[in-house]
Order: structure tokens, then sequence, then C-alpha cells
């Protein structure tokens, strides 16, 4: 048996664009055990309900991850008026529809040039940060901030589109469409792709199933689970379908978040042509009494939110599990068995977002 | 903007950011707005940055890690603190966690304000460090009483 050495990974890693910490285990270049440490990002925003009321957390919520901002913000919101049985007008759930499909463009176009940036893809890191910039343009127009804008808030939204800006973003979402098919022929067909990524990381379906892996992980594997399907906020009017691939490799989980943008351009092309009239927020009066849980499907996958109140103004808890908290244990399993150059591959293969597992 | 009379190479480290300013650091570097074409690197190894651009209000875990990275960095430095979370802590200041600014920790040079910060804001705090690195070598240089070598570097003895 060859010796074992333990290789420190991170937390300041030049793959990583936030902190954890893996200490691998290695039997020469293979590695064996994976043992993660995480809290390097812990701010402990879930106490912090106890300090401010619960129309001011909702900056708080928007501010547990960057990238997930609009997706927490919409989940906090969604949890408090089901508590306090506020109807939200029909306008701003599709307005939150359409706000949340543009993040998960983003989300997903920035993951796509991350891992082009660990495979040694420049040109290719450039090319998905540059389209993911016309994204950003829409949410600069719209709100006035670029990736956390501050567009819920409980009973509504706080900002409305008209018509011509509706019809901008609906040209812009066709623009991108047209530009990203030689991002997807590269990301599909380029062989330097291919090689680097199929076969590597596979998590069979059952096993993603018994690890708990969520999101695009978990359809990667050729589950057909998707929390969109429940039909919060407007989605239950949209046509929704899982995508799904079947590999369940690294190659099968960029081309799943690949088809996922496509499904995202078309959701918000359906919701601007649905989106009906009439106010973007109904006023809230007195406090929260009850508890609610609630699901969302963030780009990363199934967030849960839960909501305890107590009548006052001060939440007594709220809790949230995010998606790569699933997905940690999956990937410690995919790390087993993998040589070391792989390793910040597969990690950025799950979508690592660590300000939202440690908040 | 003048003649930069070097290329910064930046450090960056996220000492418990939401993540927000992180992807605008990085943004920095992408087409759009391209620091590279000021020579500006986003360097992953301490021993050859010269700007360590820090984003979020520093916890408890990760103030070992910052002070380390800053005291690895060689001689002139200069600190950027980017975004409300580094400057004084912002909406995570009351958490029990946190610390407050990167300047409880370790002092900080330029304070670049924003929630999140604008790549704008980000480049123009970087410009700034570069002018301040500019400044801090030349005190170097009148320190020590002698010219710079070609190529050579400062700080390497302490």
């Amino acid at each position: 048996m060859a010796k074992r050495s333990i290789v420190p990974f991170g937390p300041q890693h030049p793959v990583l664009p936030e902190p954890v910490h893996l200490d691998l285990v290695l039997e020469d270049e293979t590695v064996v055990g994976a043992i993660p440490s995480i809290g390097f990002i812990h701010r402990g925003l879930e106490k912090l309900v106890e300090k401010r009321d619960f129309k001011q957390y909702v900056y708080i919520a928007e501010r547990v991850c960057g990238i997930c901002s609009c997706g927490h913000g919409m989940g906090y919101c969604e949890s408090v008026e089901h508590v306090m049985g506020i109807e939200v007008p029909k306008r701003a759930k599709y307005l939150r529809t359409i706000w949340m499909e543009m993040s998960r463009v983003h989300s997903h176009l920035l993951w796509l040039g991350l891992l082009a940036d660990a495979m040694g893809f420049e040109s290719l890191f450039m090319e998905s940060w540059k389209l993911r910039e016309k994204i950003l343009d829409m949410f600069d127009a719209t709100t006035g901030g670029r990736v956390i804008f501050s567009v819920n808030c409980v009973g509504g939204v706080l900002k409305d589109m008209d018509s011509a800006m509706l019809a901008a973003i609906a040209r812009t979402v066709d623009d991108m469409e047209a530009d990203m098919t030689p991002l997807f022929q590269t990301f599909l067909k380029d062989y330097t792709v291919q090689s680097r990524l199929k076969g590597l990381g596979v998590l069979p379906r059952d096993q993603a199933i018994l690890q708990g892996a969520v999101g695009p992980m978990l359809r990667a594997s050729g589950e057909e689970y998707d929390v969109r399907m429940l039909g919060y906020a407007a989605y239950s009017d949209l046509d929704v379908a899982p995508v799904t691939a079947t590999a369940g490799d690294s190659y099968a989980r960029c081309e799943v978040r690949l088809k996922e943008i496509l499904q995202s351009f078309r959701l918000i092309r359906e919701a601007i042509g649905k989106i009906p009239g009439g106010d973007i927020s109904v006023p809230v009066k007195g406090n929260p009494n009850g508890e609610y849980f609630m699901r969302i499907e963030q780009p990363r996958g199934e967030a849960i939110y839960y909501v305890k109140a107590n009548g006052t103004k001060n939440l007594d808890r709220f809790r949230l599990r995010t998606p790569t908290t699933s997905n940690i244990p999956p990937m410690v399993e995919l790390l087993k068995g993998c040589q070391l150059a792989d390793v910040p591959l597969i990690i950025l293969t799950i979508d690592p977002c660590i300000s939202c597992t440690e908040r | 903007m003048g003649k930069l009379s070097k290329s910064p190479w930046l450090l960056h480290y996220d000492a418990s950011s939401c993540n927000g300013c992180d992807i605008e650091v990085l943004d920095c570097l992408t087409p759009r707005y391209d620091v590279e074409r000021f020579g500006v690197i986003n360097t992953g190894d301490p021993f050859q940055a010269d700007i360590l651009l820090i984003t979020g209000g520093v916890n408890s875990q990760t103030a070992p890690v910052v002070k380390q990275l800053y005291s690895q960095m060689p001689e002139p430095k200069v600190v950027l603190a980017v975004g409300i979370c580094a400057c004084t802590g912002g909406v995570f200041k009351e958490c029990y966690n946190i610390r407050g600014g990167i300047d409880t920790v370790i002092p900080v040079d330029i304070y670049v304000p924003g929630c999140a910060a604008r790549p704008e804001a980000i480049i123009d705090g970087v410009v700034k460090a570069v002018k301040l690195l500019d400044e801090k070598k030349e005190k170097i240089r009148a320190q020590k009483g002698r010219e710079e070598q070609p190529g050579g570097t400062y700080g390497s003895e302490k």
C-alpha cells in the first residue's frame, strides 16, 4: 500500500472564490478521503431576526448570498406572506418569477465561466462572463443594482417594469439566446472540454438520492426533481419541466446547467407574454403569528425556508437550508478515488455556494 | 490616469463576505471592465501580490487567515477593503460572529464602499492603491538610501 499523506486544500485557493477547507487524504496521487471543514463565512444571520423586524430582515435575507440574492429574498418574503395570510398581487408574482429566472441565467453563466477557468480554458471563461453582463445590465436597468438588487418586500415587490422595459428584456433574451449558440457548441462539442469532463466524478442515480443531492446535481443523475413544479410565485401558470441528463458525470452536470439557461429564457418570455396588470404590492398591517415551511428552487437546487413568528415584530426563528449544504455529502463521496488534479474541478461541478451554506 | 509605474498583482480573499462583492471583483477581470489592460492580474499567491483586496467583515475563523496572508505579502503592500462590510461591518455589524471592518485585524489603506461595490468603484480603488504603492515604495527607497535594482524586489529582507 502506498504511503498515506494529507494535503490541505484551501481556505485561500486560486480556484475558489470563497474559502472552504478540505483535508485530502492521499495515497500517492489518488484521493482516498476528504474531510471538509466549513465555517469560514459564518456570520450568524439567522440569529439576526431577533434584532431586525420582519420587514427589515428582507434585506438581510437577500445578503445571505450575493449570487442567489433574489431567491433568498423571495423565499423569505413568501414564507412570511403565508404566515400572515397575505395574497400577493399576480403581477408581483410574475415580476418575482422574471427576476428569479434572470438570476438563474446569471448564476449558471457565472458557474460556466468558473468551470472553464478551472479547466484552464481562459477564453471560454471570458466569453461566459461577457454574456452574463447583458443580464446584469437588465438588473441595473430594472432595479438599479447589479448583483444585490433588493426588489422583494413582504407583500409584493418594490419596483415595477413598464411594457417598454418588458419588451427590452424579451429582446435581450432573444439576443442572448443567439449569442449562446457558440458557447453551447463549445461546452458540449469541444474535444478539450469533453476529455476533461466526461467520466469525471460519476454520481449514479441511486447514490444521488441516497446522499441527498439536489438541483442540477441530482437532475444530471437522471432524477426528475425540480421544486419549481410545486408552483410557487408564478410557476404554476408556466410550463416547467425538469431538465435532466443520465450520465451523472461532470459533463452531464454542465449539460443540465446549459439547458436550464435555455429553459429560463423560455420561461422569461412566457412570463412576459402572460404578465397581468394591476398593483405590485399590497399594504402589510400587523405582525405575523404562526409558522410556515416552504421550498423554492434556487439556481443550485432546492432551498428550504422555515419561519416561526410569535405575534411581535421580531420573528422567533428563521431557518434556511441551502442547496450546497445538501450537495456537500455527495461531493465528498465523489472525491474518493479521484486524482488530486481533478479535485478543484469536481468541487466546482457541485457549484458550491459557501456563503449560503454557512450564513 | 497617468502612466502606471508597475503592474500591480492582486490577491483576493473573501473574509466572510456574501459573495456579491467577490463576483464584482472577478467581474473587473472580465471583458466588460478588463483591468488586465492596466497590467492587473488576480494572483492566488500572497508572496507575489502587491495589493490585498479583502471583502466582507472579518469573523473569528477568517481573522487568522487574513493576518497570515497580510504577513506573507512582501513590502510595499496596500490593503484594499472592498464593500461596506469590509469597511465597517455593514448590515452584518450586529451579528455575533462579525468583528466589524477589516481594520479591526490589519491596517487598511483604501476603503471602497458599496453593497455590492460596483466594478467602477473597485477599479477606482485599485488605481488609488497603485498610486499609494508608488508612494510607499519611495518611502522605503528613501529609508534604505539606495537605488532600486532593475527587476529587484523590495522587502525580501525585513
